[in-house]
């Protein structure tokens, strides 16, 4: 279960809007590479994980995951807020604000509305972490592609921190990544697959508090 | 929102973020002692701050309302998304 934390993981203060970046940075939230899509993807995914470390890293980054949605959204807000219709019309945001006003919706920058297609749940720990590693990537370039047109510091600052934490989510998954594997077979990692073929008999390799003597030594 | 709460939630935001990131640390490490040590230093922090802004700037969780004022706080803005701080 999750229970809500009234601020921001990092806060957003925009006082220039600009409806155009709005419609750019909507792609953080419902686009293909966005931040909903990535959340649903690991809070999904984390059924069909065997192994303690892979259910931690799928929870914990999914659960901030959450919190980045709930940046982008306040981005987005804070951009379109007090614009004239006209303003708006003029922007390229019009086709947004036809169907949505001001409302936060999720859809890519070109208006393709989320949809669960895209991500994936394979039920298949190592090609769900290997999706996982993708769209750590894809959501980055994305957030260079945002950076190159951004001029406005209260809008690169929160930009920028959700760009750096893509890199050090895909660095927690390569470690995941490789904490499944030592659970497999090293000659044929893809032999069976541990969430069906096998189901886990142990956590042997997950290191618990009577381990870290050994771990650690 | 006055400055004090703004700075309290200033500590808040780092000391939280600072546990947002040894977090996922210590899921991919979890017999790493400085990490550890880290990770207490930092939620530590993160509840003085908390218990401070609750009571003098209003709830951010709500198991922190102050009731006894005879008011639900938990509805009085600014809300995470319109800014502010």
């Amino acid at each position: 279960m999750w229970r809500y934390e009234k601020r921001l993981q990092h806060p957003v203060n925009i006082t220039t809007p600009n409806p155009q970046l709005a419609q750019f940075i909507a792609s953080q939230y419902g686009g293909p590479d966005g931040e909903i899509a990535a959340s649903m993807r690991y809070l999904s995914q984390r059924y069909a994980m065997p192994y303690d470390i892979g259910k931690a890293v799928l929870t914990d980054v999914g659960t901030e995951e959450l919190a980045h949605m709930e940046m982008i959204a306040a981005i987005i807000h804070q951009l379109t807020k007090g614009l004239t219709a006209e303003q708006i019309a003029a922007s390229g945001l019009g086709p947004y604000y036809i169907d949505h006003t001001n409302g936060i919706w999720p859809q890519a920058a070109g208006g393709v509305p989320m949809n669960a297609c895209e991500f994936q749940s394979k039920g298949d720990p190592i090609t769900d972490l290997f999706e996982d590693l993708a769209a750590e990537q894809k959501a980055r370039t994305t957030y260079d592609n945002i950076l190159r047109v951004v001029t406005d510091p209260e809008v690169c600052d929160p930009i920028r921190f959700l760009r750096e934490r893509e890199i050090v989510h895909f660095q927690r998954f390569g470690e995941a990544l490789r904490a499944v594997q030592d659970h497999l077979d090293s000659r044929n990692f893809y032999a069976l697959n541990p969430a069906f073929d096998n189901p886990a008999k142990t956590n042997a390799v997950t290191a618990n508090a009577s381990e870290c003597s050994v771990c650690g030594g | 929102m006055n400055e004090n709460c703004c700075q309290l939630l200033n500590i808040i935001d780092q000391t939280s973020f600072a546990m947002d990131d040894v977090l996922l640390f210590l899921d991919t490490h979890p017999c790493d002692q400085q990490a550890l040590s880290y990770y207490q230093a930092m939620a530590r922090a993160r509840r003085e701050a908390m218990d401070a802004y609750q009571s003098s700037c209003g709830p951010l969780m709500v198991d922190g309302v102050n009731s006894a004022s005879g008011y639900w706080s938990w509805i009085q803005g600014p809300w995470p998304w319109e800014g502010g701080c």
